[in-house]
């Protein structure tokens, strides 16, 4: 035997002593999925509210700080930073400790993340509400929050780097190749979007970087952290290895190169030049290729367990995400040719694009996890098998019918536009669209308030079934990495 | 195994991966879709507010007119000039916390029927001030575009618009402001003052609603005609 191997077997034994202690601070998972799911609902009454206003009931009363675009506003920016941040960050906790054998930097730097992050989102609220906004889309964020975010996304860099540095690992998984780029890109992008067009060019020098932070947002924060969270989830919920290595390295690598170069994509027809919008275009159908790599990692890792969607939940969401995704890609691929653009360009098309990415696949995915962590982290089981299947059908249907009336009236908006017929004759024959939008979004708020009652009476009542809150191993008498949420 | 051992694969190494996909990537593009656009337009003079306010739209002289209690209110003391300079600050600011510029876009495509509607498509110059940092160019039209619309409407109009929209169109969307007034509900406010002021301003660099090819050489002769203008000039040259 060698030395190394001996060395080897040594550190081995000193990191098994390591690991009797808790790796992940579950408090800290679990506060921030509760914050997360606090900062959705008011998102999803905000979303309800302004989609009341398309069809001239506005709900509440008529006075500035509740205006409907001030509302507007608040719907997107809670959805990015309330929603999705929130969450991945609890993601991050459970899943890089587990990936690195490391713990994160330190938990008292945990609980100052949690509190700068939502003081933040707080900030974002309240400044919106009194019309403060910065004119960036997805970062109407005011000016003198943005700062802030900035040293949020710096702390982020501490807390998680440390770990994935001090692994003794040096291959890395899937997920930490996401992770590692994901926070770096965060930082950047919000740096790039939020301070150079604000402070140093303008106009047409300006417009391109406010397409690249749209973009950036989604493709280098949102879609690098829910990937990894499901190369993470998903092959110990079904207990087999993703199925192809050599896929996943293409997908990683695809999605860094060619992912940043497409943000101008947001504003074809604009005066930017044509050279950058041509390459805008041709870099999104060849990311519409790459994704399609995770999409086929998914399903084919998921072949041989279909059983699985009936099983367990967790996998049931992830499964409806993934499906999203590959329509989601399809459709890419083609609404970013000019062609397209021409018709869909302005009109709700996007909206239900939107809503189809940010919802029907990433939120998802999150609720797949929290589907699979929430026993783990109150040691109960779930409270309501019912509430479970009635969330999970109300918000498939909710949003699934939501992209079809959106797309719809988006394609006949578009045409009425192009055929210069009379904007008033457009906003009436929207209106049906627009009625029915409503009843899908009540139908999403209902999904999600059975996922929420079940989540807090999970929580407060104390199950008899035993549950494995880690991933014991099965010759410890644990159940391995099955979903305990199997019904 | 062995690979393992030996620290992996590059592709899937930390420092590997932070480098190259982390920073190099992003930069790359930066340069490919946020730098090149920069140089092509430096030549431009970002001009400031006051710059801009030196020439006033009748729009916002005959508001003078029109109110002149909440104009003394508002501006009361200042020159034209710089009046209309810190209503068009105001009104921009408004325009963007009340989230104007996600409903109406500020850009004229080549296609799709906008040229028709609004004009000939925009063009770089139009956005090279300080009242597009960063640009409103926005992404969802469910109002009209907004760029060159100023003097479509009356001072009036909009007064009675803003209050409240489906009083004047029975099927717009928009949201009535009836902060933008005094009590009385019939006055404009400073802000209301001020948001009129600047969707008045919007499109006062082009001579009229009808003749918008901009008096620039270079860009008259880059500037291809859109169908409608075509056959307009078409039917001109054959009388």
């Amino acid at each position: 035997m060698s030395d190394s191997l001996n060395a080897e077997i040594s550190a081995g034994a000193g990191e098994a002593a390591v690991q009797e202690l808790p790796m992940s601070n579950k408090s800290l998972v679990k506060w921030h999925t509760i914050a997360g799911f606090t900062w959705v609902g008011i998102a999803m009454l905000a979303g309800l509210f302004y989609s009341l206003q398309l069809i001239q009931q506005w709900p509440l009363p008529k006075i500035a700080v509740l205006s409907p675009g001030r509302i507007r506003m608040i719907h997107t920016n809670l959805v990015a930073f309330g929603f999705l941040t929130n969450c991945f960050l609890a993601m991050l906790y459970w899943t890089v400790p587990r990936l690195t054998g490391r713990r994160v930097a330190s938990n008292r730097l945990g609980w100052l993340i949690f509190a700068a992050w939502n003081a933040i989102i707080l900030a974002t609220f309240v400044g919106l509400h009194l019309g403060e906004a910065q004119a960036v889309e997805w970062g109407e964020t005011p000016v003198w929050v943005d700062p802030l975010v900035v040293v949020g996304a710096i702390l982020v860099w501490i807390q998680f780097y440390t770990p994935i540095v001090r692994s003794r690992e040096k291959a890395m998984y899937v997920t930490l190749w996401y992770f590692t780029a994901g926070f770096i890109w965060l930082g950047l992008t919000y740096i790039m979007g939020n301070f150079v067009p604000q402070y140093l060019v303008a106009g047409n020098a300006a417009g391109p970087l406010l397409g690249l932070y749209i973009h950036d947002l989604v493709g280098l924060w949102v879609t690098p952290m829910g990937w990894g969270m499901m190369y993470f989830f998903v092959p110990i919920i079904l207990r087999k290895p993703i199925w192809s290595h050599a896929l996943s390295l293409v997908g990683f690598w695809g999605l860094a190169f060619f992912y940043p170069l497409q943000g101008v994509h947001h504003f074809l027809g604009s005066p930017v030049p044509m050279f950058t919008q041509y390459s805008a275009v041709i870099s999104t159908i060849a990311v519409e290729i790459v994704v399609a790599t995770v999409i086929i990692n998914f399903f084919m890792t998921w072949r041989g367990s279909e059983g699985s969607v009936k099983r367990s939940y967790a996998i049931r969401w992830f499964w409806l995400g993934a499906f999203n995704y590959a329509l989601t890609c399809l459709q890419c691929a083609f609404q970013v040719t000019l062609t397209f653009q021409q018709v869909i360009h302005f009109t709700d098309w996007v909206v239900a694009h939107a809503h189809l990415v940010m919802f029907g696949v990433f939120s998802f995915w999150i609720f797949g996890m929290i589907e699979h962590l929430w026993p783990k982290l109150t040691g109960n089981e779930w409270w309501s098998t019912r509430l479970r299947a009635w969330s999970f059908w109300l918000t498939a249907a909710g949003l699934t019918s939501m992209f079809l009336v959106l797309t719809g009236g988006g394609l006949i908006e578009g045409f009425m536009s192009m055929n210069l017929v009379p904007r008033e004759t457009i906003l009436t024959s929207m209106r049906p669209f627009w009625i029915t939008r409503v009843f899908t979004g009540l139908s999403i708020i209902a999904g999600f308030s059975c996922f929420a009652v079940n989540m807090v009476m999970t929580a407060l009542v104390s199950s008899r079934a035993h549950v494995d809150t880690e991933y014991t191993p099965y010759e410890q008498g644990g159940e391995g990495g099955v979903s305990i949420g199997a019904i | 195994m062995s690979r393992v051992e030996k620290g992996g694969f590059p592709l899937e190494r930390f420092s590997f991966v932070f480098l190259v996909a982390g920073i190099l990537f992003f930069a790359f593009a930066f340069v490919a879709s946020g730098w090149l656009p920069m140089i092509s337009v430096r030549d431009l003079e970002v001009r400031t507010v006051e710059q801009m306010a030196q020439e006033q739209p009748l729009s916002f002289l005959l508001l003078k007119d029109e109110y002149p209690e909440a104009y003394t209110k508002a501006f009361g003391g200042m020159s034209d000039a710089e009046a209309f300079a810190e209503a068009l600050r105001t009104g921009h600011k408004t325009y963007i916390g009340e989230a104007c510029w996600h409903c109406h876009s500020q850009q004229i495509r080549p296609w799709g029927g906008d040229e028709h509607r609004y004009g000939r498509r925009s063009f770089p110059e139009e956005y090279h001030n300080e009242l597009n940092m960063p640009p409103l160019w926005g992404t969802r039209r469910i109002g009209p575009d907004l760029i060159r619309r100023g003097g479509t409407h009356s001072n009036d109009w909009h007064v009675a618009h803003f209050f409240n929209p489906p009083d004047v169109n029975p099927v717009s969307v928009m949201p009535s402001y009836p902060w933008f007034y005094e009590e009385d509900g019939l006055t404009p406010n400073k802000t209301g003052l001020s948001i009129i002021a600047y969707v008045q301003w919007l499109g006062s660099w082009v001579p009229s609603l009808e003749e918008t090819v901009y008096e620039i050489p270079h860009i008259e002769s880059g500037y291809e005609p859109s169908t409608l203008e075509r056959s307009r000039r078409a039917e001109e040259a054959a009388e």
